[in-house]
């Protein structure tokens, strides 16, 4: 049970989230650092306050996790999964076919540190993972990327309207930081979400008859596919960017970074600013689509200078330098292996930059 | 169908539950049998309007294109796991799928015998003709020892491989699956010239039916259709009907494993 208002770590707030939209199955695999939200999810499960929570499961892999969640969203159920990076690994298979069957889901990747086994911390590793595909085939995800607790709450209502108005998956990509971290937050009021289910595999009424596949033999037909998908991502990148900004209104130097990264740079910034340093901050809450419009608005108001800080070795860096098309300089700040950079380090980088 | 004293016709011809469609299946192929058998068996059962196929991977893909019904495409080996999220979110769906023994048996075996340990209230009808059929001929779990095959071109030596997997026997070996069985599906000569034993397909027939009858009543249902593959096994029709007599069906004997409804006495 929560109250409106609740003290939360960020793992249990999108479990409570997800339910408050009305969600309808949970399948899953415990991992850590994500095995709260299915724990969540199963305490709650059966309590009257939610009535549309209709399935929770724990599956007995994580592939057979995401494929229960393909059968489910096959009948337009509002249906989730969460996993953390070896297990978002065994899922892309069936995120695959599920992009390409265009059906609507979430999935959340509670990145941890890799490769491989790797640890328990936070990282961001998982960006080119999430943002450019994943599995096989070519195709992307939409990708968002929440900063605090509140936003661990209220993304999950954000994801199905996207996943259900662009009929595709959805990933919230977030890290073993704002998992674990435990915060205030005031639930949104959120009606419960309804859908357009038209396309549903839920037995032929009359003549007409749903088929839902991927496979598209005839090589023309595919084709025709790859470009309706193509051009479907498209007019989600022309319409979907999200990104806050902060302070960037005569800032010299922006900084660029999401999830746990862009609380330690907000701090940085009031530091910086305390100083007498324009500086600002650009936070992509849309990591897929990238929000390139408003890099690409900085620099044409001149913005020479950005510093991209993010929990890897140079992934998201790679957008921005896509989104400023070499015309600033793009200095970076990366740290891996589940540490954090303090918010005095990256402080000390932008003063070197504006030296 | 007629059902009077072992004579058992099955209806020709066009059913709404029937694209209509020829199929892609190769001459003396046990799919389009099976095909029709589950055609007719939702057409008499008159649940159409509330069956979703799921399709597997393999020679089995396309039965959406023949089989007038909603249906969703699974990736290799998961058709257990994606009935099972159809299944629980609308428990008053039919849900079932046709695999093969590379699909059910190899990379999809987790899913197989997790879905029927829980008892998931779904059907899986495998086909089993000890070989990978799309895929070109490959050595799957259930090839006979000694077969050749593509990736065992001296046949099947199991001091490496392994002996061949029984998928029926296993499942039997849980609590939850309510119905388990084993049925010899080929048609087979018999010693007068053009007559053939079409015993295989009447007890198939039943088998779907009974199948769709357990699920209905809450059991998780698996028939496993002994088949063959004569374009793999590189036989005439004729020849392979004779080796799944005398091999696969030694290798994989007929028989009701479980039927914990007694659907076979009513």
């Amino acid at each position: 049970m929560t109250t409106a208002r609740d003290f939360l770590k960020g793992n249990e707030a999108l479990a409570y989230g997800a339910l408050r939209t009305g969600l309808n199955a949970f399948f899953g695999y415990p991992i850590t650092p994500s095995s709260e939200i299915p724990e969540t999810l199963a305490v709650e499960f059966g309590n009257p306050q939610y009535p549309a929570f209709k399935v929770f499961l724990q599956a007995a892999s994580e592939i057979e996790a995401i494929n229960m969640v393909i059968g489910a969203a096959a009948t337009g159920a509002k249906v989730m999964a969460a996993t953390s990076g070896p297990g978002f690994s065994l899922k892309q298979e069936g995120i695959s076919f599920a992009s390409g069957m265009e059906l609507p889901m979430l999935i959340v990747d509670v990145n941890r540190g890799g490769p491989g086994l790797g640890n328990l911390g936070p990282e961001q590793t998982d960006y080119f993972q999430a943002t450019k595909g994943g599995g096989h085939g070519g195709y992307r995800n939409i990708v968002l990327a929440p900063s605090s607790v509140p936003e661990m709450a209220s993304f999950p209502a954000l994801a199905f309207s996207l996943a259900f108005k662009h009929r595709t998956p959805v990933i919230i990509l977030t890290d073993a930081f704002l998992g674990q971290l435990k915060e205030d937050l005031m639930f949104p009021e959120v009606p419960a979400l309804e859908f357009d289910t038209s396309w549903a595999t839920t037995g032929a009424r009359g003549p007409e008859r749903h088929v839902i596949s991927s496979m598209h033999l005839d090589l023309p037909e595919l084709s025709r596919h790859s470009e309706h998908l193509r051009s479907k991502f498209e007019g989600v990148d022309r319409s979907e960017q999200r990104s806050e900004k902060f302070q960037t209104d005569d800032a010299d130097v922006i900084l660029v970074a999401y999830g746990i990264c862009a609380r330690l740079c907000q701090r940085a910034v009031g530091t910086l600013r305390a100083k007498g340093v324009r500086v600002g901050l650009l936070r992509p809450i849309t990591l897929s689509p990238f929000p390139k419009g408003e890099l690409t608005a900085f620099v044409e108001r001149g913005v020479q200078k950005f510093l991209v800080v993010e929990l890897n070795t140079g992934q998201m860096i790679q957008d921005v330098q896509l989104a400023t098309g070499g015309r600033a300089q793009v200095g970076s700040l990366q740290r891996v292996g589940g540490l954090i950079p303090s918010p005095s380090e990256i402080v000390h980088e932008v003063e070197g930059m504006v030296r | 169908m007629i059902d009077i004293e072992g004579h058992y016709e099955v209806k020709l011809g066009p059913l709404p539950t029937l694209t209509g469609k020829p199929t892609h299946y190769c001459a003396g192929c046990e799919h389009g049998t099976l095909t029709r058998l589950i055609a007719v068996a939702l057409h008499e059962m008159g649940v159409r309007e509330r069956t979703v196929l799921v399709d597997s991977v393999g020679c089995s893909v396309l039965a959406h294109e023949y089989l007038n019904v909603d249906a969703i495409q699974s990736p290799h080996g998961r058709a257990p796991a994606v009935m099972t999220g159809i299944k629980r979110m609308h428990p008053e769906l039919l849900v079932f799928a046709v695999q093969g023994d590379g699909d059910a048996v190899s990379i999809g075996l987790s899913e197989l015998i997790y879905a029927a340990n829980r008892g998931e209230p779904i059907t899986v009808f495998l086909v089993n003709n000890g070989i990978y059929g799309m895929t070109g001929g490959q050595m799957a779990p259930t090839t006979p020892e000694g077969m050749v095959t593509m990736t065992t071109p001296h046949g099947r030596d199991i001091a490496i491989t392994g002996a061949p997997i029984d998928a029926s026997k296993l499942l039997a070996t849980f609590e939850a699956p309510a119905y388990v069985k084993r049925v010899f599906l080929p048609v087979t000569p018999t010693p007068a010239p053009d007559f053939y034993n079409a015993r295989g397909s009447i007890e198939g027939a039943r088998s779907v039916k009974n199948a769709f009858r357990v699920q209905e009543m809450g059991g998780f249902s698996f028939v496993e259709f002994v088949s063959t593959c004569n374009v793999n096994w590189k036989m005439s029709i004729l020849k392979s009907k004779q080796y799944a007599a005398e091999v696969l069906a030694k290798v994989f004997p007929p028989g009701l494993f479980k039927d914990k409804f007694g659907v076979e006495k009513r």
